[in-house]
């Protein structure tokens, strides 16, 4: 355990300082803040007219205003979230082959799967980290426009905080896992991140519309972990895809307690993989 | 494989490195083929080769990062990569591998949270290389000499009981190559034990007491640098040659002597030359030289290496 903790505390040391890190985390909270609120708010300011696809300006408003704070840190995470914290994880694990400071950390003295778990703790703390940066960037932001606009500021009820708090984290560290272990998989970040955002942002949607269309097929989409990331968003009140103003990739494929359950297993296989190629693998 | 040193000590108690026919293949090429080595604890054990010999894939085998195909290898009393062995191993092997994006210090920073260590070390590590000035630079913009360095320094975290530096000279410029030499002598001295990689002799006859010499992923022979260079010669020019050479097998034996190009070859202790030069004196031969005779590494490993690929 003591050797864990000091893996994590190495690897936090080299994340915090890492450019990439500050960049993917601002690319997230800026895609955030644009879809949710920016657009959102020129929608409802030019009379519903502007991309609000047939909402109200009253259903406009009241997605805007702090008590709805939870469904809007979770609407974007199963399709933007995913791919950018994908791209975090294939980064944090593939980079290192190339500059071969696995080899330097595998000579250290703690276990590979002692390194590798501290890597997995330092991104989850990272992970943690970005979703409570985003519920208070969101609430920032909910409450502005509610004082802007003269509405009484109502605040999320704890429950469904609660609720989408872990629900973030299960979906950003599903996301967060499965690149990790493709970027070890990969060896290499570059194969790893072509491979891990072409199926978040194209084969995951194009599967789903296939499935529609050929009985056989909707099986395996429904159980995709894009599908199963974009219905643990669903179950925690964010706007599916196939309603008026509904959010790209959250869909209602699976019920709350099978795709936090999927979730929960796909993050386990994920590790697992990781685990097993760091562990049986030469590193050159 | 020659084995010049005696065998003396048992391998399981003083070595700190022991492999026993350490082969690794990819696919049909064969990198390191049947190595078995000894680096006993306290000494400056030189792995001597050409590029692409089979050196660093030892190492690697060592130090666990890739599985041996076959062969087995001990090391501090472990096997390879495990914990209990790789704590107390400081390594750098082929190039430093850093994070571009940190500092030089960070970086060693890092490495010494996961060894435990306390950032003093850092600093300590970080002065025994010369770097302490540039410890805040970013290590994409070091050189190729400080980025070696800075790879050594690494491998001096917390004093690790077993070095093993893979061709740690490379890119320095000339002081630096003598303050490396230097620190591995001190190194030395102060009781680690230094597995040294290279493919500069002069390199590994300056500060190594014993070497292996590998060629083509084979061991082709592990000695002293005494015994590898000849150390145990004396060669004497004197006058008359007959009444020399007469003398010479009288006080070292028939065996012991040849005659090469109008010189006399002793196969004894450089030690015996007082007493070989009173014998001569006292038989009314002129001595015009006598001096130990040995032949530079260099001389002895492309021999080696010439004899292996005749073999083949």
């Amino acid at each position: 355990m003591t050797a864990i903790m000091a893996g994590t505390r190495a690897e936090m040391l080299r994340l915090r300082r890492w450019p990439a890190l500050w960049v993917m985390l601002g690319v997230w909270l800026l895609l955030n803040i644009i879809f949710d609120y920016v657009f959102t708010y020129l929608a409802y300011r030019n009379g519903g007219g502007f991309a609000s696809e047939g909402v109200s300006r009253e259903r406009l408003l009241a997605g805007l205003m702090p008590d709805a704070v939870p469904e809007a840190v979770v609407q974007g995470m199963p399709m933007f979230g995913g791919a950018i914290m994908l791209t975090l994880g294939a980064l944090a694990a593939g980079s290192g082959y190339g500059w071969g400071t696995w080899k330097t950390a595998f000579s250290q003295g703690p276990g590979r799967l002692t390194v590798t778990a501290g890597t997995l703790a330092a991104l989850a703390c990272v992970v943690v980290g970005l979703v409570v940066v985003t519920f208070a960037v969101d609430l920032g932001f909910a409450s502005t426009l509610a004082t802007v606009e003269g509405q009484s500021i109502a605040w999320p009820a704890a429950g469904d905080v609660a609720g989408a708090f872990g629900g973030g984290l299960l979906i950003l560290g599903m996301w967060t896992v499965a690149g990790v272990a493709i970027g070890t998989l990969a060896r290499s970040p570059a194969l790893a991140i072509g491979l891990g955002a072409v199926w978040v942002l194209v084969v995951e949607n194009l599967l789903r519309g296939a499935g529609t269309l050929l009985d056989w097929l909707q099986p395996l989409t429904d159980v995709t972990p894009g599908t199963v990331a974009g219905s643990v968003a669903a179950a925690l009140g964010a706007t599916p895809v196939s309603d008026e103003g509904g959010t790209p990739g959250v869909v209602t494929n699976l019920s709350g307690g099978s795709s936090i359950a999927l979730a929960l297993a796909y993050l386990a296989v994920f590790a697992v993989l990781t685990g097993v190629l760091v562990r049986r693998r030469d590193v050159n | 494989m020659t084995t010049l040193t005696d065998t003396a000590a048992p391998p399981e108690v003083a070595a700190a490195v022991s492999t026993q026919l350490l082969t690794k293949r990819y696919g049909e090429h064969v990198a390191v083929d049947a190595v078995s080595l000894t680096v006993r604890r306290g000494e400056v054990y030189g792995f001597l080769g050409p590029n692409g010999a089979g050196k660093t894939t030892t190492l690697r085998m060592i130090l666990g990062l890739i599985r041996a195909t076959s062969g087995a290898a001990t090391v501090l009393g472990q096997r390879p990569g495990a914990p209990a062995a790789n704590s107390r191993i400081g390594a750098l092997i082929e190039g430093p591998g850093f994070y571009p994006y940190l500092s030089g210090r960070d970086n060693l920073r890092v490495l010494a949270r996961y060894r435990g260590l306390a950032d003093d070390n850092v600093e300590w590590a970080l002065a025994q290389v010369d770097l302490t000035d540039r410890a805040g630079d970013r290590f994409r913009s070091y050189s190729l000499g400080m980025k070696q360095r800075l790879g050594v320094a690494a491998a001096l975290l917390g004093e690790p009981e077993l070095l093993i530096l893979d061709e740690p000279t490379n890119g320095l410029d000339p002081a630096g190559v003598s303050d490396m030499r230097r620190l591995i002598a001190d190194l030395a001295a102060a009781g680690h034990t230094v597995l040294l990689s290279s493919h500069l002799l002069s390199e590994v006859q300056e500060v190594c007491d014993r070497v292996g010499v590998i060629s083509r992923g084979r061991l082709i022979t592990e000695a002293t640098v005494t015994e590898l260079r000849g150390g145990n010669r004396l060669l004497v020019r004197a006058d008359p040659l007959d009444a020399a050479l007469a003398v010479c097998m009288r006080v070292v034996g028939d065996n012991a002597v040849s005659v090469v190009d109008g010189t006399l070859r002793l196969l004894v202790d450089p030690g015996l030359a007082a007493e070989v030069t009173r014998a001569l004196v006292s038989a009314e031969v002129d001595v015009h030289e006598i001096r130990p005779s040995e032949r530079s590494l260099e001389e002895v490993f492309f021999e080696m290496t010439a004899t292996e690929e005749d073999q083949r």
